[in-house]
């Protein structure tokens, strides 16, 4: 299995991680037994909508901290409009590529970016936009249990 | 980095030198066909039989009752598979472990979709297979035992002659997948009851591509292979005659000196055991604190997950393996550390690292160093880390 070498830059120098300790959002997706955890803190900034600081703590392989790294690399300073155009597949390509086998660490991070985002509005109490995914994390792990 | 550390000696060896030596001829000068009549042809068949000689010398067998295959999966699935069809009329009952190897457990579970019946043993904390259970689920209906001489993930070694005394008792066939011990456990099947015994060449200095399997004579076993008459009509195939001549020196080496080697192996695998449980925090040995391989030291970081360990440990010249999910290409950690009892999050944080001759204790110590600073590393990133520090205040 060969990881691209801006995966291997990621999960050796993953960007945005650590806590945020007022965070407006804080999210968790996956569980232990599909052996990865993603953690996302956000700063959102309430008038304009601007993810204005994003954090992460992740438990798992090398692909996964590099999908998370990369994931809040690319919403970090963009509005929640953005934020959640961010697809697991635009995740990956900005890696240059995923192993098959790890295709499934893409789909934590943007699960992990709505389940942040989901925080949020529950927090302040707004109704969530449509296009929000209720998930509860590993959604991906789950469709290849079933398989 | 220049430098690297090789301890994955579970996964594969290098060839010695010596090996490949006496390997060479057999490809150019020497490539004659062993089944050939004339001068070539005789000239391998002979460099067959010596080695084959030298595997049943060490481990006490006739050199009649061995018989090369492609690797030990080949042996493993021919031994099972083979007794299974050769004893239908009689049974349809095996009894294996929860910890076996795949080509054990797999070619079980396919036996299973063809009516065999399979019982599937559960083991201790350390790893290790009750002989008591093995002679509790034998019924009128067992045809075959099958237990590994000592695992490959946990390098737990098992009571096989308790267990080949059960068999031997019952008068049911005995396989063990001995692909782990050959040249760190002392084997005689001359004075054990095993029916029949897995090996494999690359595990112990020789080369990929080459296996044997022990066959007691006396033993009924359906071939695998269906062909030509090579290997006395046992396993058809034209014989890789320089992989047979590697594996011959390569198992003569190895068990030349058991003891020196094991001595060897366990004063560099207890220094890294100690080191590492009393510089790294929450991490604790996997398998038998002493009835385990010399080789082998299985490890669980807790919070944290293996691949990013032994990516890690890449960048520092480091070759070690895991039994996280992430590197074996499935979702599942590995099935031994689950067996053992271990959570999913324990089992994912597992390093397993296997000594050879060429390590050091130079080795011993550049490993842990840079092992406590990857797994305070990873540490930092993992909110099951996170989680537990908040916790503990």
């Amino acid at each position: 299995m060969l990881y691209s070498e801006k995966v291997m830059d990621h999960f050796t120098n993953p960007r945005n991680v650590g806590e945020i300790e007022d965070a407006s959002g804080v999210g968790q997706v996956g569980n232990p037994k599909c052996g990865d955890i993603m953690k996302m803190y956000m700063k959102i900034n309430d008038d304009t909508g601007v993810i204005e600081d994003v954090k992460f703590k992740t438990f798992g392989c090398g692909a996964a901290i590099a999908t998370s790294s990369m994931a809040t690399e690319m919403i970090k300073g963009k509005t929640i409009d953005e934020a959640l155009k961010v697809t697991n597949l635009a995740v990956a390509e900005a890696l240059d590529g995923l192993p098959p086998i790890k295709m499934h660490c893409s789909n934590l991070a943007q699960e992990a970016i709505h389940a942040t985002l989901s925080d949020y509005y529950a927090k302040k109490g707004i109704e969530p936009p449509e296009g929000l995914l209720q998930c509860d994390g590993c959604c991906g792990c789950d469709k290849e249990d079933a398989e | 980095m220049d430098k690297r550390i090789y301890v994955d000696h579970s996964a594969t060896t290098p060839v010695l030198p010596q090996v490949l030596e006496k390997m060479l001829p057999y490809f150019t000068e020497n490539f004659g066909n062993a089944s050939s009549i004339y001068s070539e042809g005789r000239d391998a068949k002979r460099a067959i039989e010596a080695a084959r000689e030298k595997v049943a010398k060490a481990i006490g067998a006739d050199a009649s009752e061995i018989f090369f295959t492609g690797c030990g999966t080949e042996a493993d699935n021919w031994a099972v598979r083979g007794t299974a069809y050769a004893n239908r009329a009689k049974g349809n009952h095996i009894i294996t472990s929860s910890v076996e190897h795949h080509a054990v457990l797999h070619t079980c579970q396919s036996l299973e979709k063809e009516g065999f019946e399979v019982t599937y043993l559960p083991v201790d904390e350390f790893g290790r297979v009750s002989p008591d259970d093995v002679k509790a689920a034998i019924t009128d209906k067992t045809i075959l035992i099958t237990i590994m001489f000592a695992n490959n993930e946990i390098g737990t070694i098992m009571p096989i002659e308790k267990i080949a005394k059960v068999a031997e008792d019952a008068g049911v066939p005995f396989h063990t997948d001995a692909v782990q011990a050959i040249g760190l456990v002392p084997i005689d099947v001359s004075k054990v009851n095993i029916s029949m015994l897995s090996m494999s060449a690359h595990k112990f200095g020789g080369p990929k591509g080459i296996g044997a399997l022990y066959v007691k004579k006396g033993t009924k076993l359906n071939n695998f292979m269906n062909g030509g008459a090579q290997e006395r009509n046992k396993r058809a195939g034209t014989e890789n005659t320089p992989a047979i001549v590697g594996m011959g020196e390569a198992i003569e080496i190895a068990t030349a000196d058991i003891e020196g080697k094991a001595k060897k192996l366990s004063a560099l695998r207890d220094a890294y055991i100690e080191k590492v449980l009393s510089k790294i925090p929450y991490s604790h040995l996997n398998g038998h604190p002493t009835e385990r391989l010399a080789s082998n030291a299985n490890i669980s970081f807790e919070f944290i997950e293996g691949e990013g360990m032994l990516l890690s440990l890449d960048m520092k010249g480091i070759a070690a393996s895991s039994g996280s999910a992430c590197t074996s290409g499935s979702l599942d950690p590995s099935h031994v550390l689950l067996a053992i009892g271990l959570k999913h999050e324990e089992a994912h944080g597992s390093l397993r690292v296997t000594f050879g001759e060429e390590n050091t204790m130079e080795d011993v110590d550049y490993i842990v160093d840079n092992l406590a600073v990857i797994v305070e590393r990873l540490r930092s990133m993992s909110p099951l880390y996170e989680e537990f520090v908040k916790n503990a205040k």
